[in-house]
């Protein structure tokens, strides 16, 4: 049954389900919503789970990987500064491999201060170890958490992931989503199996230090694991759709890209505007698709490569900017094609929540059937 | 201690803690008092990496690394895991002074204001030593560091030693309390006072660095001692904020102590800098005053 809910109340009540034992997170803007409802649901005694309130960003993911390291399978949620703030507890929560899941709302990062949508923050720490999905709209915000949990959660993998949605467009938008029962979510996510655990029966040290000895083959070993987590997530993501009927097996998903010549290719809810461009651009003829990325780490080269073996001109829409070079999904997707023949063109858009409309898309489309590309798009001249 | 076997070293040797090392006793200690039913968590410092170079670890207990700055932080998750699985463990932060005056201080007063059931020590060396002798907020007035050096126009580290301990009491912290290594049963019986609190309780252990202070190797109990014997460290224990117990002294004159140690040799060579020594010596008086640990005429110690 659709229920017509707030994205941020559809991933509570996700999250809720999922039966996070202890939560930890401190408030930011877009993604107060989230934490404030799950908030509730603790002190409703709907969850049975410890709730955190801590002092910083820091702190909260700081506290997450104690309480997954003591056994408990743990939740946090935030976004742009407050991820910022974790940046050194990311790279270490994912090195000591804590299955921990994350929800970001994603949201520019500052100077000049912005509380509006880009994907500057978590794509910033694309290099962390941390697994990152995205979703396109909040039924695919809820249903990843459950997948998430899943793959972080298998001893084959043991590596911590970000589930992206985007801040206000949907964090704070009323969408109708499909619930779950608890009874679902159960039969699908089963209760948490923690590889190893502190615990005084069975003494152990975690996060030692390593010499150089040692440092590569650690490193390594998580990005094996990475690779890895491919697999793990179409089997999670078939499963899924075999209970739910909401297939979420690929990595990438290809919208009207069959005969396309252009192919746009973008993460998250933008996705939604394009779909609705290409089915404009279609009626005028234009074979144009969309190449929509859902797990932007692992990387998934081979499957862009594959899913745009057809197209002759690829624009990237590139929700942040690696200063000095360009957008990192565009970075990435020329890697993927290199060698291909096919001309990939990068669009810095939308950053700091700056609103895409569909003849937006439709212009980018004939900037890269033009030749021209790897540009800001849509910047105000007047204000330069 | 009870809980320890006879000969049994929850602590082993063969870490690689230089000789003489007042950190390592202290580790020693700790684990004698928690016994085996413990989690600890440590900061990154000396003891961190002493203790577990990868793939040897010196720890019979549970243990757990995360970063320099978060151990509170990451004890407060450890803590709220164990009370959803009914766990008994007692969860014990152990850090050195810089990750407990300086960087950890956002996490640490979080974790005391929100009363997590934690034993935090720090073993307080009164500088960084694992990264060379640099100055932190524990470092005392006059030392020479690396990064407080002496100088024709520097008298070492300008400012005051923190009051972290009075910080965690203002905190509401149930227990608070100082030791050195230099009385062992004192410090045994703190930690096994303050774990068995609920609450938010936390222990500076004064922990003598014969390498960052420069001493011999043998001297690092007498050092311990000198510190309290001169009244520069008092033990003392806070319940609900309010000093209860102080160890009582005759004291002697903080130069004895200043005047073993390289890192005050600069108040004694190539000039002596009375002005320094009394301004050290004015530090021991007033912990003397605030504490009254001098022992009268005709009083015995304790």
């Amino acid at each position: 049954m659709l229920e017509f809910m707030e994205g941020s109340h559809a991933v509570a009540e996700i999250v809720k389900r999922c039966r996070p034992q202890v939560i930890a997170a401190y408030p930011i803007t877009p993604q107060t919503h989230i934490v404030e409802d799950l908030a509730q649901m603790v002190a409703n005694c709907e969850i049975d789970a410890e709730y955190i309130t801590v002092e910083s960003e820091f702190s909260a993911l700081s506290a997450c990987l104690g309480a997954s390291a003591a056994g408990s399978r743990v939740y946090s949620a935030t976004t742009s500064q407050g991820l910022a703030l974790m940046f050194e507890v990311c790279f270490n929560a994912a090195g000591m491999r804590q299955p921990i899941v994350m929800t970001i709302a994603n949201r520019s990062l500052g100077a000049p201060l912005s509380i509006w949508n880009d994907q500057q923050d978590s794509i910033s720490l694309r290099d962390s170890g941390w697994l990152q999905y995205y979703a396109e709209d909040n039924q695919e915000a809820a249903d990843l958490h459950m997948i998430a949990y899943r793959v972080c959660e298998d001893h084959d993998i043991l590596l911590p992931a970000f589930v992206c949605f985007d801040g206000f467009i949907l964090t704070h938008t009323y969408e109708p989503v499909a619930l779950p029962s608890q009874e679902e979510v159960d039969a699908y996510l089963p209760a948490f199996t923690p590889y190893q655990r502190l615990d005084a029966e069975a003494p152990l040290s975690m996060g030692m230090y390593a010499t150089p000895e040692y440092y590569m083959e650690f490193r390594y070993e998580i990005d094996r694991a990475m690779h890895r987590s491919k697999q793990a997530f179409i089997k999670a993501g078939r499963e899924f759709g075999e209970q739910f009927g909401r297939d979420y097996s690929a990595l990438v998903e290809g919208y009207r890209l069959e005969d396309a010549d252009t192919a746009l290719v973008a993460m998250g809810s933008i996705c939604g505007t394009v779909k609705d461009a290409i089915d404009e651009m279609r009626e005028h003829g234009r074979k144009v698709g969309l190449l929509k990325i859902r797990t932007y780490r692992p990387f998934p080269a081979q499957e862009i490569a594959d899913a745009l073996k057809g197209v002759s001109t690829v624009a990237v829409l590139d929700k942040n900017i690696s200063l000095g070079n360009g957008g990192a999904v565009g970075t990435e997707v020329k890697s993927a094609l290199y060698g291909s023949g096919v001309a990939v063109y990068d669009y810095i858009i939308a950053l700091g929540g700056r609103d895409v409309r569909k003849r937006d898309i439709a212009a980018v489309v004939d900037l890269a059937e033009k030749g021209k590309g790897d540009m800001f798009y849509g910047l105000r001249t007047e204000v330069l | 201690m009870a809980e320890v076997e006879e000969g049994c070293e929850l602590f082993s040797a063969g870490h690689r803690a230089c000789g003489g090392c007042g950190p390592a006793l202290a580790a020693r200690l700790l684990l004698k008092a928690t016994g085996k039913n413990v989690i600890l968590v440590a900061s990154t410092g000396c003891m961190e990496v002493f203790s577990t170079p990868y793939p040897e670890t010196a720890w019979g207990v549970p243990w757990i690394h995360s970063l320099f700055e978060n151990a509170a932080a990451v004890a407060s998750g450890i803590e709220a895991s164990l009370k959803r699985q009914g766990r008994s463990e007692k969860v014990v932060c152990v850090c050195g002074d810089g990750a407990t005056f300086d960087i950890g201080v956002l996490c640490i007063s979080g974790a005391f204001e929100r009363g997590h059931d934690i034993t935090y020590i720090c073993y307080d060396n009164e500088a960084y030593m694992n990264t060379g002798i640099q100055r932190s907020a524990a470092t005392p007035y006059g030392a020479s560091t690396t990064t407080s050096p002496a100088g024709a126009c520097s008298l070492g580290n300008p400012h005051p030693k923190k009051d972290m301990p009075g910080i965690l009491a203002a905190h509401g912290a149930p227990y608070v309390a100082t030791a050195s290594i230099a009385y062992p049963n004192d410090f045994v019986q703190k930690v096994e006072r303050a774990i068995n609190t609920p609450g938010p309780c936390y222990i500076q252990v004064h922990t003598p660095c014969c390498t960052g202070w420069g001493f011999e190797s043998g001297e690092t109990l007498a050092m311990a001692k000198l510190a309290i014997e001169t009244g520069l460290w008092v033990n003392y224990e806070m319940v609900n904020g309010q000093v209860q117990k102080a160890k009582k002294v005759r004291r002697k004159p903080v130069e004895e102590y200043l005047a073993k140690q390289k890192r005050f040799r600069h108040l004694f060579k190539p000039a002596r800098r009375d002005d320094v020594i009394a301004n050290i010596q004015a530090v021991a008086d007033a912990n003397a005053e605030r504490f009254s640990i001098d022992i009268k005429p005709k009083e015995s110690s304790e």
